[in-house]
């Protein structure tokens, strides 16, 4: 600020006016943030950094609005705490009878408007860069959710890798080389390439499912009569284990799956090798064949690491 | 107004000529609103704790991975009953079924509800429904279990098969007609049966949010009662409303079920903000601070509540507009100003920490950090990667036990004594109230780190190395401790059952039409009316040198009712 306040009348008008902006700009300030900040050194709040381009944008929402959240909650509390502390009863006296305070309450009705509204507005750009989609990405997979398994086939691949809950997931890859650790291995393998685009088309074969990759901060339905399409782009190869996160019944608990991804490279072996297998994952009826070649490429990676 | 003519008859009192049976007859035919309203909180109670002993034993089972104490079909049907019945069978029929209709007759200064058998076919809908949501833990296939939601087509005939499913959706459909004929009810009497002098603006502003829910109730039950018709007709009528096979869609019971869903929480959360509202200003000594604005304030929630409902669908992904986002994030506006509202009635006063004012100290707090994540909840990026974790489950949880349980027992403890005529004992509740705001916080808490961490919800269990064995015990243990200050509560009312000690009329000195009467009201409620100038008629009658001032100094309702209260039956009758 360049003016100094004088204490003359005509100088007091506009230190007004930039104090006032700076009191309704505060808490934008707080939310921009996280922008300012480029995001690495936000802390994570117990969440994930997103592993992807896109769950890491939904991650910088996440915690600046944490932050803004913080502030908010912290000053309500202390306002709490304080009218509970100090105003507690002590004498029979009767206290001032007061009920409204006008401005006041147009005071506490703008700025949480204010708030709101820069919240709408990072949520917006957040949205549009989460859900938008390439239109040449890398590879594409189909995704098609059921009680109680996945199934991912590769369009135009002949390839398909299939797993059910029901059977007891085997987190030991074909070489004997063990996906560690196994907890993050349950269930069929996703496998993509890291450091481009996967098109995924998710659809249910039957009740509400949802695909729900934590790492990547992201999930959504698999929903009968409706096909979902979405990016991720992950950043560095790796494992990370998956979970169906809509009700879908009996064995839900245990619907899991985990997205490989492999450095491009040895992602195109693998889809070479999936092809060059005699008998196509997607004539097999059983799971017997995918639930043992899933370890495959978690083992490839772990020997990428 | 015709009406006006009807109340000298109350003014006047009916003195005890009227009494009717008594015992169990008393129960099963009385039309009285106060006997209908603690029928009704009775058999909610008892259901919440059958829900909440529900509770412990998924979270027993949570305690560990590879929990082998339920099976999965076991712990699907206790999560999907504990939910049911908290949410459709206690929270709303305690509150608009339970209280309201103790109460708001009472505030209103009227001598029963406006339609006394509609009242009391309300209440036997609503008991036959409670035990026909029960009775599918005796069929063979077992209790509904399809999470409280129901989403189609997992509850259709072939995914849901059973009778379990089919009580559940004929106890909604029992339950949601009780809804609507409680709401047409409470609507009725607020507009039409308030005592002379009582303008809409000196309404309790309890009574103020029973109306905006029966509202709501009148626009939300009626989509729930028609989703649940809709859903029947696909198991049994072989109609494809919801079912892809025949060209129907599944997705539209979503947007039904919200539709409901979304004004229903508003149906739960209102009627407790409004306890919290006439209670706080009792134990302050001061009048409610911006009393237009809360009101205000709870008309604009009920208003965007209506427009919030696909929120709750943003991983849907056919819903990905930001209008939703918007409205919902806007609801968080009211919601500021309702705490702004509450903490300006503390401000200068002298609070005293009567048990019903820990309660609301409880409340305050535990909302605060529910509306907090809720706000986070409404922007659909972060809704992305919490959706359908425990994240959400802490979230609503603070939510509704802040609301149904920690205000919901504020007003039990408040108006006890106006419903029993008896006291209850101070130093139990207080108990009560401690171990339940340490287990609340210390079950909730982990709940968000556990969502954060990627634990999904409704999972029967989970397995180890994922570091969510120590959160979930300590859940775990805040949630036996919740369990054990519920037996202090039960304590404290056997001991004011064996040992009454008188209440008054007035114990708290507070400020309503109710706690002018005696305790317990007698057969029409009045035998006297105060002239109502204010929001706080009895406050004014008791303390006429210390009313209210409005902002401007001036004090209020001096200028235009002072003749008018005179003559339509002021104090000195």
């Amino acid at each position: 600020m360049t003016d100094k306040p004088t204490g003359k009348p005509a100088d007091q008008a506009p230190h007004k006016g930039s104090s006032l902006l700076r009191r309704y700009l505060g808490p934008l300030g707080i939310l921009a943030l996280p922008l300012m900040l480029g995001g690495c050194t936000l802390p994570s709040f117990y969440g994930f950094r997103g592993a992807t381009k896109q769950g890491h944008d939904s991650f910088l929402l996440f915690s600046g609005t944490v932050i803004a959240a913080i502030v908010v909650g912290t000053i309500v509390v202390l306002l709490i705490l304080w009218a509970v502390l100090r105003y507690r009863r002590r004498s029979d006296e009767m206290p001032k009878q007061f009920q409204y305070h006008i401005p006041l309450e147009i005071t506490y009705t703008v700025i949480p408007i204010l708030i709101v509204l820069a919240l709408f507005g990072f949520t917006v750009v957040t949205e549009n860069a989460v859900d938008a989609v390439s239109p040449h990405p890398a590879v594409a997979v189909k995704v098609t959710a059921f009680q109680w398994g996945w199934r991912f086939d590769y369009s135009g691949q002949h390839v398909s890798v299939l797993g059910e809950t029901t059977q007891d997931p085997d987190p030991v890859g074909l070489n004997g080389r063990p996906c560690a650790p196994a907890v993050d291995c349950l269930g069929p393998g996703l496998v993509m390439p890291a450091g481009e685009t996967t098109r995924i088309t998710l659809v249910s074969a039957d009740v509400v499912h949802g695909f729900y990759v934590p790492a990547f901060n992201f999930s959504r339905y698999a929903l009968p009569g409706v096909t979902n399409v979405f990016d991720f782009t992950v950043k560095h190869p790796g494992i990370y284990r998956a979970q169906c996160t809509q009700f879908c019944g009996l064995y839900h608990a245990l619907m899991f799956f985990h997205v490989v991804a492999l450095p491009p490279a040895q992602f195109r072996a693998w889809l070479r090798s999936e092809q060059a297998s005699s008998q196509p994952a997607a004539s097999h009826p059983a799971a017997s064949v995918a639930s043992s070649r899933q370890g495959s490429p978690a083992a490839s990676v772990k020997a990428a690491a | 107004m015709t009406l006006l003519a009807e109340h000298p008859a109350v003014l006047h009192g009916h003195p005890e000529h009227h009494e009717g049976p008594t015992g169990v007859l008393k129960w099963l035919t009385s039309t009285d609103h106060k006997v209908i309203g603690l029928s009704y909180m009775i058999t909610s109670l008892v259901i919440f704790f059958i829900a909440g002993g529900m509770a412990i034993l998924l979270r027993v089972q949570l305690a560990s991975p590879h929990s082998s104490l339920l099976s999965l079909q076991q712990y699907n049907e206790l999560f999907t009953m504990h939910g049911s019945l908290m949410l459709y069978l206690f929270a709303g029929p305690f509150a608009f079924g339970g209280l309201a209709n103790y109460i708001i007759p009472l505030q209103v200064g009227a001598p029963d509800m406006a339609f006394p058998r509609l009242n009391a076919l309300s209440y036997w809908l609503y008991l036959t429904g409670s035990i026909t949501m029960l009775m599918g833990f005796f069929t063979a296939g077992g209790a509904a279990a399809f999470a409280w939601v129901a989403y189609a087509p997992l509850s259709s005939a072939i995914h849901s098969p059973g009778a379990g499913a089919d009580l559940w959706i004929v106890s909604l459909l029992l339950t949601g007609f009780s809804a609507v004929f409680t709401g047409v009810n409470l609507v009725t009497t607020i507009f039409y049966l308030r005592a002379p002098g009582m303008t809409m603006f000196r309404l309790p502003i309890f009574t103020w949010n029973m109306l905006v829910t029966a509202i709501l109730i009148l626009i939300a039950f009626p989509v729930l009662t028609a989703a649940m018709v809709f859903l029947f007709a696909d198991r049994h009528f072989g109609t494809h409303i919801f079912s892809v096979k025949g060209g129907g869609v599944p997705v539209l019971y979503q947007h039904l079920f919200w539709f409901f869903g979304h004004p229903e929480v508003y149906i739960l959360a209102l009627p407790y903000f409004g306890m919290v509202t006439d209670i706080i200003p009792v134990f302050s000594r001061k009048p409610l601070f911006g009393y237009k604005g809360m009101v205000f304030a709870t008309m604009s929630i009920a208003a965007l509540s209506t427009g919030v409902w696909a929120h709750h669908m943003f991983t849907t992904g056919v819903v990905l507009l930001p209008f939703f986002s918007l409205m919902s994030l806007l609801i968080a506006v009211p919601t500021g100003i309702k705490f702004f509202n509450w903490i300006g009635t503390m401000w200068r006063g002298q609070i005293r920490f009567d048990t019903p004012m820990l309660f609301c100290v409880g409340f305050l707090l535990a909302f605060l950090m529910g509306g907090l994540t809720g706000v986070m909840l409404a922007s659909p990026p972060i809704d992305f990667l919490t959706h359908d974790t425990y994240f959400v489950v802490a979230h609503f949880h603070q939510v509704l036990f802040g609301t149904a349980v920690f205000a919901g027992f504020a007003g039990f403890y408040f108006w006890f004594p106006k419903m029993f005529g008896r006291k209850l004992n101070e130093p139990l509740g207080k108990i009560h109230f401690w171990l339940m705001f340490i287990g609340f916080w210390v079950t909730y808490l982990p709940m968000y780190v556990l969502g954060l961490k990627g634990m999904p919800r409704r999972v029967a269990t989970y397995p180890s190395g994922l570091g969510w064995h120590l959160l979930n015990q300590v859940a775990s243990l805040g949630s036996y401790l919740i369990a054990i200050s519920f037996l202090f509560f039960l304590w404290n009312i056997w001991t004011s059952w064996r040992h009454p000690v008188a209440a008054g009329a007035n114990p708290w000195d507070a400020h309503t039409l109710e706690w002018f009467t005696s305790s317990p009201p007698p057969h029409h409620n009045y035998l006297k009316l105060p002239p109502v100038r204010s929001e706080r008629p009895t406050w004014d009658y008791f303390h006429p040198d210390a009313r209210t001032i409005s902002h401007n100094g001036r004090r209020n309702g001096h200028v235009k009712v002072g003749a008018e209260v005179g003559s339509t039956g002021g104090s000195d009758q």
